[in-house]
């Protein structure tokens, strides 16, 4: 236990960027992380990273947040977008300062390309490994500056004692024991809940919300968790993410006639609600990236060739790519003011497990990575800040977590029903919902919820037990089901990524943020 | 199809599934067979490094490889085995900060061309999963070794003209580091990302050779060329 640190949960890019901040401000710094500091969600960011360089064409810095503005269709903060757009150009700068490999024009800058919603070609990139380049650097850098990382922890308990965050308690799971680290300053940065859609999803399966959960069961409140966002253009068969890049390219959709559908630029609701309704109609969907040449393509998008001719076996040099909308960023998260501080007083959310507000109802491709470093660098200064001020209050002992996990009598297979919620999500709570089906939904979530007893861990072994921390983490993302579909109740109308049929339009009595606590809807 | 899983003891498991991904393979005894069966995975598109193990003596990503009936799954090599397919990696990833794999200073106002980008572009792609080290001779019985992924790293650097003081690096990959390694290419084979350490070690000799250092092997008549064994030249 030492009682001297930030302790930042989860090593994504979020967590790096705020650890590394955090240790400028002079502040002693552990990151705590279930996987290893390269694994995380933000290795698989493709795109780009948005700034308003004007690099590839003019571009202002006004655009860039009314671009986002717009996409976030009135439930964004003013504040925070000005924030996150304002900071932008030197948030680039600091990831070239530290050596990130963007892809440069021929004038020597950083190279740009046009991206969904986006009115200039905004987002930098490092070919079609942005988020790998931007995450690999920022670990370099955490062990230039000897940050510790620690890997292989599962977060079980955030403590708290009268609304103060005091500690930790995480499972070893090398070791399988249970250590506290106290702390009275702590960052999550966990990312996010895609994977309650289970394969129907880009995203890792590490992207389990146990953040979000952990956050809520200290006493902290979450917000707009039922905006979801579909990307396009996943992958038929394994749901594997095809770039936004490729389209901003010029690459078109076409379904089983080869005919063209919708303006591929527009925002990724719009687009994932075109493919969804052709899918419905008996139509393919595919991607056509044939007329861009195999020399731009291996330049530019050689990861999408590899990842189509592995998973898909086509390739997109002379092949259409069969395509499907699949869940890939939570937009919702732990609420969060300005400061990236939660309701909780001492712990921060940032990154895709938080919501700051800036991309509201629909998010702009490459405005994720890009609120990782400029929000990243908030929580991390907000939080050394937050360590000093009150750093003896950090000696208030906590009482450790105690697991209570069934390992016999088990009666319901957790894998069997995780599959199950996935295929329920997918088709009832995904791309257009619908108020009764959203409460029969919500029904079933918590007739799981009331099962859990029945589950449990077949795996009796002390050492590196997966089949635990898959029901570790299977148990938080039924919180967090029962959390969107609250929230997706609750908002009776359509908006940005969240479309009821039964309510097709905006309404703007709701536009505001539907915010909960572990008990349900607050406001 | 029939694959074996090198466990505590080679265990067979059998299931229907075909032309599929190792990766889904060892999902489907997991879930529906033996939930003890211990393996590590996360993006499921070979781009975060967690899944890499040995499918009949090669290494592999799980998630990539095209399982075949027949074929035996075991843990990678040269690092230590935590249970089943899990490896602890903490060992090999330390030696990134030993051979201090990162730009020196922070970098300000240097101009870098399209053509700068392609000297470090291919080893920027790195992911990490360790294949290098399991396939590495030199590693298995040189555990001080600072290995393939840490110097493709430190040549990431050092080919990058962000990076204004090179001679730190160089000093700190004489002793354990370009001079120990083979170039048997083993570590180009098995990565996953088409990554050649070996043609990296090579690059990094030459510059080391340029800033006054020289194959240790060669100074082995005890007469002093300017390289000292603790790494440090002595001119």
């Amino acid at each position: 236990m030492n009682t001297n640190d930030v302790i930042v949960l989860g090593a994504g890019g979020a967590g790096l960027v705020a650890a590394l901040h955090a240790k400028e401000q002079g502040a002693n710094v552990k990151i705590l992380t279930k996987e290893y500091a390269t694994r995380s969600q933000t290795c698989m960011a493709q795109g780009g990273i948005n700034a308003a360089l004007g690099n590839a064409g003019e571009d202002s810095i006004e655009s860039h947040i009314a671009n986002t503005t717009k996409s976030a269709q009135g439930i964004a903060d003013d504040d925070s977008i000005a924030l996150l757009c304002e900071s932008a150009p030197e948030a680039i700068a600091w990831l070239d300062s530290i050596g990130v490999c963007f892809s440069r024009n021929e004038d020597s800058k950083i190279a740009q390309r046009s991206l969904g919603g986006a009115s200039a070609p905004r987002a930098c990139y490092a070919k079609d490994y942005t988020g790998l380049k931007i995450l690999h650097t920022l670990y370099d850098r955490c062990l230039a500056e000897g940050i510790e990382i620690l890997n292989e922890k599962y977060l079980l308990e955030i403590h708290t004692n009268e609304n103060h965050v005091k500690g930790v308690s995480v499972l070893n799971i090398r070791s399988g024991e249970i250590e506290d680290y106290a702390s009275s300053s702590v960052i999550i940065a966990t990312g996010g809940y895609s994977r309650v859609y289970n394969k129907h999803s880009t995203n890792s399966t590490a992207s389990t919300g146990d953040g979000i959960a952990c956050a809520l069961r200290a006493g902290a409140r979450a917000s707009d968790m039922e905006f979801i966002q579909f990307h396009p253009t996943g992958l038929k068969n394994s749901s594997i993410l095809i770039s936004e890049s490729a389209r901003g390219a010029g690459g078109y959709l076409v379904n089983s006639q080869g005919e063209r559908f919708i303006d591929e630029l527009l925002p990724r609701d719009k687009v994932a609600r075109a493919i969804d309704e052709q899918i419905k109609k008996g139509e393919d969907v595919f991607l056509d990236i044939r007329h861009l040449s195999e020399a731009f393509i291996n330049e530019e998008l050689p990861q999408e060739r590899k990842l189509a001719r592995l998973y898909e076996n086509v390739d997109p040099v002379d092949s259409l790519v069969p395509v499907k909308p699949v869940a890939h960023y939570t937009m919702g998260g732990i609420d969060v003011g300005l400061d990236s501080m939660t309701q909780v007083q001492g712990l921060f959310a940032v990154g895709e497990c938080a919501n700051q507000k800036v991309h509201g109802a629909n998010r702009l491709g490459g405005n994720s990575l890009l609120e990782l470093i400029v929000f990243g660098k908030r929580a991390g200064e907000n939080a050394a800040s937050f360590l000093q001020k009150n750093a003896n209050n950090a000696n208030v002992p906590f009482v450790s977590s105690k697991e209570n996990i069934n390992h016999t009598g088990i009666e319901v297979d957790f894998y069997k029903v995780r599959e199950e919620l996935g295929d329920l999500f997918y088709t009832d709570v995904g791309i257009i919902r619908e108020i009764s089906v959203l409460e029969k939904s919500l029904l079933k979530v918590e007739s799981y919820i009331k099962q859990i007893p029945l589950m449990g861990v077949s795996d009796t072994s002390k050492i590196y037990n997966t089949n635990k921390i898959d029901f570790l983490e299977f148990v938080n993302m039924l919180e967090v089901s029962r959390l969107i579909l609250l929230g997706a109740i609750a908002r009776n109308e359509s908006r940005g990524a969240h479309f009821r049929s039964d309510k097709p339009d905006t309404d703007t009595t709701f536009q505001r943020h539907m915010v909960l606590d572990k008990n349900g809807v607050i406001t | 199809m029939k694959i074996q899983i090198q466990r505590e003891t080679l265990i067979e498991y059998e299931v229907d599934l075909e032309n599929t991904t190792l990766l889904n393979v060892l999902n489907e005894i997991k879930t529906s067979q033996d939930n003890s069966l211990t393996y590590s995975s996360g993006c499921r598109s070979s781009v975060c490094g967690s899944c890499s193990m040995r499918a009949n003596g090669t290494e592999v990503l799980a998630c990539s490889y095209k399982v075949q009936d027949g074929d035996i799954i075991e843990p990678l090599k040269n690092v230590p085995v935590i249970r089943d397919l899990v490896v602890d990696m903490d060992r090999a990833l330390s030696f990134n900060a030993k051979a201090k794999a990162w730009l020196g200073s922070l970098a300000s106002g240097v101009s870098v061309s399209a053509d700068n980008v392609k000297m470090n572009e291919l080893q920027s792609d790195c992911i990490l999963c360790g294949s290098c080290y399991s396939a590495c001779p030199v590693y298995a019985v040189n555990e001080d070794f600072l290995g393939p992924f840490s110097l493709t790293r430190v040549w990431k650097y050092m080919g990058d003209v962000r990076e204004e003081d090179p001679k730190e690096k160089i000093d700190v990959i004489q002793n354990n580091g370009v001079w120990a390694c083979t170039l048997c290419n083993e570590c180009t084979v098995v990565c996953p990302q088409d990554i050649s350490s070996k043609a990296d070690i090579e690059k990094l000799r030459a510059r080391s050779v340029m800033a006054g250092h020289s194959d240790p092997s060669f100074a082995s008549g005890g007469f002093n060329d300017g390289f000292s064994f603790d790494g440090s030249p002595s001119f």
